[in-house]
């Protein structure tokens, strides 16, 4: 509507005066609030964008961030060097962007990355897109050209805001030395904020490198920015007298129960009203796989009981989740007989797949407060918690693994499981390996699972591993073993990011679930393309042991099911990144299997079944 | 539910296969499954050394229970034996926005990318020099026109969203250039439609109409017989009616977001609720049967 040298007229007059202390304590987070106390007179007064910019990273409290030097971004960089921020320079902006994403959901507050203009950005799209399909909090700083060549195709321009408008929250093309910092600031209080997301600032040179003795305010979000954090109280009273009145209830917690820090009054919910829970994929570790009301995850590779529940149940009471297809099947069967209770902070999710009958917005644990406070008595559910106790026993998730055959990946997985304690991070690739991972592995705490799932980006694993692991330390989770688990395919993608954990020293351990195969479409092309395995058979795959060793990290390759529990243990105890290239059966296929767009009651057991 | 209690056994020597039979010859209690041949329970519980087959145990499809109810592709429960969809209506939204650089682009890539069905889009600036308001007309069936309204309100710069009632004043534009072999018939076909010459050469006439798409579809349409050259049109700009306001400017006490603004309006309101949406309920007029004054 206007052109860039009006906005930055326009923001220049608008100007806001320095905030005052009432407003800045009223408005800020806890986080910034003492940052900001302790330092704003202790601190050397900015005097550039770039060290505005800097300055409001540090009054929001970030500590860590992650990039790659350029160009574009170099006065950010300067201002950086002198600060208090460490910085881990990855291998590739993709890795930065993944990094700064799991750093956000093991935190749970936004994650930081940085890259140049042009290829800079434009390699930090997947894990800004990644970020986005699972509303993980993160700050992407990118550099870009100065204003007065903006649209002249200068030298590495992209139009960055262009591009990652579509897989952003928010983002902003700072227009003022004087404003940049308060837009950092903004962009980071929006990625925190309500249902959260990745924001993006992008900062010309010349707003970088231009003069300003402006403090930022604190990090808060523009005025057009509202949150509901409560339900309205008639529907809820409406929604407890239906789950009240209902015999065969499910509660479905998705991401939002963890990102929401509502984990705890979800589980108080559950145990309170016996009602039994499925998660979806993002929400593993949202409530106690060992729990007798678990039955695990629900969806395209969900647990059988997970889906003959969801399919059978009469009031699905969902948290936080967004009816995904891979969770949902074809809609058209999801849940049919289902009076849905939907609980999420983002009215846009309510009925954008499937119907709500109850529709909650707010924030998940707000609302499950005012839900309990509502409800006057259980459900009757006794023998529905009967039918699902039978179903768990009738679709067992045992699997066959007999001696003279090749090691199973699944058995990998357990061993991993059985070798770490319950605070174990777990990050993955994307493929077969990811969906065992889900699967084999007992979840019971939040953020102990790092993956990437409305994406879906291989190549996930290992650069979320560092960004966990650096997280988990600044948590005061030190003894947390953080295990990556990647396909040979996925591994492929990021490896490079070795020399990130070698130089750092980062305690993590990468668990190749080797079948020489991009084996997840290995599996689909045997079940819908006749067996035939276009690009999907590596044939050869590197000695990942050796590759790890030339990057100065331990490598281990395995074999035989009697070498597993050794490796498992000398990889999680070694002090430093550590692979272990596990040989395992390119046969294995992932089940319990709904086919896309199929009935979640009708899963397959096994090819035939498909 | 489930009352048919599946034997194990007897389901897995219902599968033909070598494997299956097998298995069921085997004890199912893996407490009795010792020897040197099983795998160490504390490292993999669920590794079933004496198992040999694909996937894993259970009902098939086709034992199993099923439910009685059944969705439409919209996710709306419907009684199965009548497939019901929602048909599509044509609804006019208001959004008011802040008049800053990418708004307008970030609108309409909402509506590309979420494969919204719009029909026209038209922005303008309003008396607040730091806001614009966007009218959008789209087509969608309700559940759809619904999504239209929340992913708008999702756009952090949009201030506010708003359907118009069906009486809103509803306004387009057309400029419609015609061949000029009889220009006193141009004249009283224009007249007709409170047209207004705003051209003329020796060759062609142009005339401006204003008013309802219905009335400037009837002028271009009776305007054809002298020979269209060119046309040129707007959008739809709509406001409601007296005192009701159009996508509303919110009162100054919910501008401001964040926790204690939303802890204010504990009602359960959305914060910008106020001006924005006063009409939930769904509205079957579409744009043609809306504005009559003029004809
Ligand atoms: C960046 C990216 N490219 C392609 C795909 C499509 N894809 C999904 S799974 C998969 C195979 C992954 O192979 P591998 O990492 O070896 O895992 P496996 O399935 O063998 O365990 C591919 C190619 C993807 N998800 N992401
Ligand atoms: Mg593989």
């Amino acid at each position: 509507m206007v052109g860039v040298s009006e906005r930055a007229q326009a923001a220049a007059e608008s100007e806001a005066e320095p905030a005052t202390e009432t407003d800045a304590e009223s408005a800020t987070t806890d986080a910034s609030e003492t940052a900001a106390d302790e330092t704003t007179d202790a601190r050397t007064p900015v005097t550039t964008g770039a060290q505005s910019v800097v300055r409001s990273l540090e009054n929001a409290g970030v500590e860590h961030c992650f990039g790659v030097q350029g160009g574009a971004i170099m006065p950010v960089y300067d201002a950086v060097f002198d600060s208090e921020l460490n910085h881990y320079m990855m291998a590739h902006e993709q890795a930065a962007a993944h990094a700064a994403d799991a750093y956000g959901i093991v935190a749970g507050r936004p994650g930081v990355c940085l890259a140049t203009s042009g290829p800079g950005a434009t390699n930090l799209v997947t894990g800004i897109a990644d970020a986005n399909m699972d509303s993980d909090p993160m700050v992407a700083l990118t550099g870009q050209v100065p204003t007065e060549f903006v649209g002249n195709d200068a030298f590495q321009e992209t139009d960055t805001t262009g591009v990652t408008a579509p897989i952003t929250k928010d983002n902003t093309f700072a227009a003022s030395s004087d404003r940049v910092g308060d837009d950092v600031g903004e962009a980071f209080a929006l990625a925190a904020t309500g249902r959260p997301g990745p924001t993006l600032v992008d900062l010309p040179k010349d707003v970088t490198q231009g003069d300003t003795d402006r403090e930022p305010g604190p990090a808060t979000p523009p005025d057009t920015y509202h949150v509901q954090e409560r339900a309205p109280a008639d529907a809820v009273q409406d929604a407890a007298r239906t789950i009240e009145d209902s015999n065969e209830p499910v509660l479905l917690f998705g991401g939002g129960v963890i990102k929401g820090d509502a984990t705890e009054a979800a589980r108080e919910f559950a145990k309170e009203y016996e009602i039994p829970v499925v998660t979806t994929m993002p929400a593993l570790g949202s409530f106690p796989e060992d729990h007798e009301l678990s039955l695990e995850m629900g969806g395209m590779h969900g647990t059988g009981y997970a889906n003959m529940a969801l399919t059978h149940t009469d009031c699905l009471i969902a948290v936080g989740c967004r009816f995904d297809d891979r969770l949902t099947g074809g809609i058209e069967t999801f849940a049919p007989d289902a009076e849905v209770v939907h609980i999420d902070i983002d009215p846009a999710e309510i009925s954008k797949n499937v119907e709500a009958d109850h529709p909650l917005v707010g924030d998940a644990g707000t609302v499950l407060t005012q839900l309990d406070a509502a409800m006057d008595e259980q459900p009757s559910a006794t023998k529905w918690r009967a039918t699902c106790k039978q179903w768990q026993s009738e679709y067992p998730m045992d699997y066959a693994a007999p001696r003279d055959e090749p090691l199973k990946p699944q058995f990998v997985v357990e061993a991993y499981d059985a070798a770490t304690s319950d605070d174990a991070i777990v990050t993955t690739g994307v493929g077969q390996h990811q969906m065992w991972a889900a699967q084999y592995w007992t979840y019971t705490e939040p953020r102990t699972w790092v993956s990437s799932h409305g994406l879906g980006t291989m190549g996930y694993g290992l650069p979320a591993a560092i960004g966990a692991r650096i997280a988990a330390d600044a948590e005061g989770k030190e003894d947390a073993a953080v295990i990556a688990f990647e396909g040979d395919g996925s591994f492929l993608m990021t490896m490079q990011e070795l020399a990130v954990a070698v130089r750092e020293n980062l305690d993590v351990t990468v668990a190749v679930l080797n079948n020489e195969y991009i084996g997840m479409v290995r599996q689909w092309q045997d079940a819908f393309f006749d067996g035939r395995h276009s690009a999907s058979d590596y044939g050869w795959c590197p000695d990942f042991a050796k590759l790890a060793e030339a990057f100065g990290a331990k490598g281990i390759a395995v074999e035989e099911y009697d070498e597993v529990a050794d490796a498992v243990q000398e990889s999680v105890e070694y002090d430093g990144p550590a692979v272990v290239d596990f040989r395992v059966d390119p046969a294995e296929n992932v089940y319990p299997m709904v086919p896309s767009g199929g009935d979640n009651g009708q899963f397959a057991l096994a090819e035939d079944q498909l | 539910m489930s009352d048919e209690s599946t034997d194990d056994a007897q389901r897995a020597a219902g599968e033909s296969t070598d494997d299956a039979q097998r298995a069921a010859g085997e004890s199912t209690d893996s407490t009795q499954r010792t020897g040197d041949e099983s795998h160490d329970e504390t490292v993999a519980p669920r590794a079933r050394a004496d198992h040999r087959r694909e996937g894993l145990e259970g009902p098939t499809p086709g034992e199993r229970p099923v439910p009685r109810g059944k969705r439409n592709s919209q996710g709306i429960r419907i009684d199965p034996e009548v497939e019901a969809e929602r048909e599509p209506r044509r609804a006019v939204i208001s959004v008011l926005v802040a008049h800053e650089p990418g708004v307008l682009s970030e609108v309409s890539s909402l509506f590309s990318r979420r494969q919204f069905n719009i029909e026209s889009l038209t922005v303008g600036a309003t008396n607040d020099p730091e806001r614009a308001r966007i009218t959008v007309v789209v087509e969608e069936p309700d559940p759809g026109i619904d999504q239209v309204e929340k992913q708008l309100r999702k756009l952090v710069p949009v201030i506010s969203v708003r359907e118009l009632d069906p009486d809103a004043v509803r306004r387009e534009l057309a400029i419609i250039k015609v061949d000029a072999a009889d220009p006193s018939e141009v004249a009283a076909v224009a007249d007709m439609y409170d047209a207004r010459t705003v051209d003329a050469s020796r060759e062609t006439v142009t005339v401006e109409v204003t008013g309802s798409r219905q009335k400037i579809e009837g002028a271009i349409d009776t305007l054809g017989q002298f020979g269209v050259r060119e046309i040129t049109r707007t959008g739809t700009a709509a406001q409601a009616r007296g005192t009701d306001s159009t996508a509303g400017t919110p009162p100054a006490e919910t501008t401001g977001q964040t926790e204690a603004a939303a802890a204010a309006t504990d009602g359960g309101e959305p914060a910008d609720a106020a001006g924005a949406s006063d009409d939930g309920e769904p509205k079957d007029a579409t744009v043609d049967d809306a504005t009559t004054e003029q004809a």
